[in-house]
């Protein structure tokens, strides 16, 4: 009895939401299984070939200079946008905790980049950062030339690899830090005032209530920011195609997959890069995603 | 009956509004702070200020050395020279971002009410199945999505990209609208149950009329990420049906056309979701804190 009552109260909810269900179904876990068939089988050419190659694809990758290359570009980019927009958060973070004249216009500024296409920024940056020289100096080098600050003046994103990689994360970063701003000013603002006063009666410095008391409770917003910024620098596609068309300098999985698959048609090769840079995000992602769903069964 | 405030949102709100709104005082510490922060501001309004002054300069003044002289008045040369080029682009990603977020925000609003408060044996293994659809990398899927897309003939035209973006969309429509709907009261819903009403009538006339904030949370979030997109668009759309973001690169990747119509165009593609940001800011952020699965 019990059985039906809850069939007939549930049905309905069930089929409204079996659309949705399907689509993520087919769209989501049902590609994700044929991309990975794909990635098994010889399929290099228009017309698809799914002979079975097992993991021939992947141990092709790893000895590929240009993977190799890849890789060491996304460690590179991936280390400076994530260092530099987490430190850049925390400051502002902290520099407008504490009702500061013009809050609400500063926190406006830090995050409108994020309202704005990766593509914008990239051609935005694109001239900001261009390395000519002589009659086509241009962007920070001519602004930097005029102010007299000549040792500043570099090739950025041109900079011989893997370091042009660490100058892309400088947009990355200006467009994100107003992100993990937003994360650390909402972690400041959840930490009770009576908590930092009960420090400071105990005779603890400013500097001491944050490093003691507010620094650990900033703890899941930083693993949260971590986890997002780092998802993302691993996904990185349109800003490195933007900022430098498909400089090879520049080159990433993502931009490597979609040459190899769409330009070169190496199905069977782009899928493995795919199906990589999937198991890297899952790696980061799954143990997060179960670790928010258990802290909120607990609240 | 009074829609009380749900406390989750009370939180979330923090970020935007202090709880205690003190004006700020010039003590010379915030002084200090002040000077900082303005510099900070300055590197952040650094780029669309160029695209700005660029913008704004008649074609004889354009030069890569003069590049930061301010304007000598305004002339919209480069903004027309960028429409004429951009235009139709435009009005794609117009038809394009439009109803993807309607339809998004409609189906995320159902899935939520279904996956808060008419939770069954599993549902919160679908949500969490959901979510991660939110975090994979296009590149993944996407030799099986055109495959598929060819299949049922929905490549080169905008009505197949809103397909994908409305799909992908689920997961984070489903996560706002579900976390919105948890904080309505149970006893909400189980009052209208012993009114008589049902799924539909609770949805209808209790839970629909509470979640404007929440429609306009994912409708602002949708419709910028779409307006934004770049992946998909490439790959499903041809010339004519080019989003603005695709067509944007190509300008940028072209020899021809210049760095100052590049930078209006730049600007005319950043337009239309700076002034969704300008004007509906405080809806926009809670988009973006909803992605980081925390409020």
């Amino acid at each position: 009895m019990r059985g039906l009552h809850a069939l007939r109260r549930h049905w309905v909810p069930v089929a409204m939401l079996t659309p949705s269900v399907i689509l993520i179904g087919i769209f989501v876990y049902g590609f994700i299984a044929w991309s990975l068939r794909v990635s098994a089988s010889e399929w290099r050419g228009l017309l698809p070939d799914y002979t079975w190659a097992g993991l021939d694809n992947f141990v092709n990758l790893l000895s590929d200079r240009r993977f190799q290359i890849d890789m060491r570009n996304t460690v590179v980019f991936t280390t400076f946008f994530v260092v530099g927009a987490v430190l850049v958060g925390l400051v502002l973070a902290i520099l407008l905790d504490r009702h500061v004249p013009g809050e609400s216009i500063f926190r406006s500024i830090f995050l409108f980049p994020l309202a704005i296409s990766l593509i914008v920024t990239g051609v935005a940056w694109r001239w900001l950062m261009n390395p000519g020289s002589g009659e086509r100096v241009s962007g920070l080098n001519l602004l930097f030339d005029n102010l007299g600050l000549d040792s500043l003046i570099n090739a950025w994103h041109t900079t011989d690899p893997p370091w042009g990689s660490a100058f892309v994360a400088l947009p990355a970063v200006w467009q994100m830090s107003g992100f993990t701003m937003a994360l650390f000013l909402g972690g400041l603002r959840a930490i009770p005032e009576e908590l930092k006063e009960a420090a400071r009666v105990d005779g603890a410095s400013e500097f001491q209530v944050y490093r003691h008391v507010i620094m650990p409770l900033l703890r899941p917003a930083l693993l949260s920011a971590l986890i997002i910024l780092g998802h993302l620098s691993l996904k990185v596609f349109d800003l490195i195609v933007a900022l430098s068309g498909k400089d090879i300098r520049l080159d990433v999985p993502a931009i490597y997959m979609w040459t190899t698959t769409f330009d070169a048609n190496n199905f069977a090769r782009g899928a493995a890069i795919g199906i990589f840079l999937l198991l890297s995000v899952a790696l980061l992602v799954v143990p997060y995603l179960v670790w928010s769903l258990r802290r909120e069964t607990e609240l | 009956m009074t829609a009380p405030l749900p406390p989750a949102t009370i939180a979330r709100d923090r970020i935007v509004t202090p709880v205690r709104r003190r004006p700020g005082r010039w003590t010379v510490g915030n002084t200090v702070k002040f000077v900082i922060l303005t510099a900070f501001a300055a590197f952040f309004l650094l780029p669309v200020f160029l695209m700005l002054i660029t913008g704004l300069k008649p074609f004889a003044d354009v030069s890569l050395a003069r590049m930061w002289e301010l304007p000598s008045g305004i002339y919209l040369d480069n903004f027309q020279a960028a429409l004429a080029a951009l235009g139709p682009n435009l009005m794609n990603s117009i038809m394009l971002a439009v109803p993807a977020a309607i339809i998004s925000s409609a189906l995320g609003s159902m899935n939520g009410y279904i996956l808060s408060k008419w939770k069954f044996r599993g549902s919160d293994i679908i949500f969490t199945a959901f979510l991660f659809g939110m975090f994979i990398p296009y590149q993944s899927i996407l030799i099986p999505l055109v495959q598929f897309m060819q299949t049922i003939n929905l490549v080169g035209g905008i009505p197949g990209l809103i397909l994908v973006h409305v799909v992908y969309g689920i997961p984070i429509t489903t996560l706002i609208f579900r976390n919105y709907y948890a904080t309505l009261p149970n006893e909400v819903v189980e009052s209208g149950r012993i009114d008589g009403a049902g799924f539909f009538g609770i949805y209808r006339h209790i839970a629909l009329p509470l979640s404007i904030p929440g429609f306009a949370v994912v409708l602002i979030w949708q419709f910028t990420n779409v307006w934004n997109e770049f992946l998909f668009a490439i790959v499903l759309t041809r010339p004519a049906t080019w989003p603005v973001t695709v067509a944007l690169n190509n300008l940028a990747g072209s020899q021809i056309v210049e760095w100052n119509v590049q930078m209006a165009g730049a600007l005319l593609a950043a337009l239309p979701t700076l002034i969704v940001y300008i004007v509906l800011g405080r809806f926009f952020l809670r988009g973006l804190m909803a992605g980081a699965l925390k409020g």
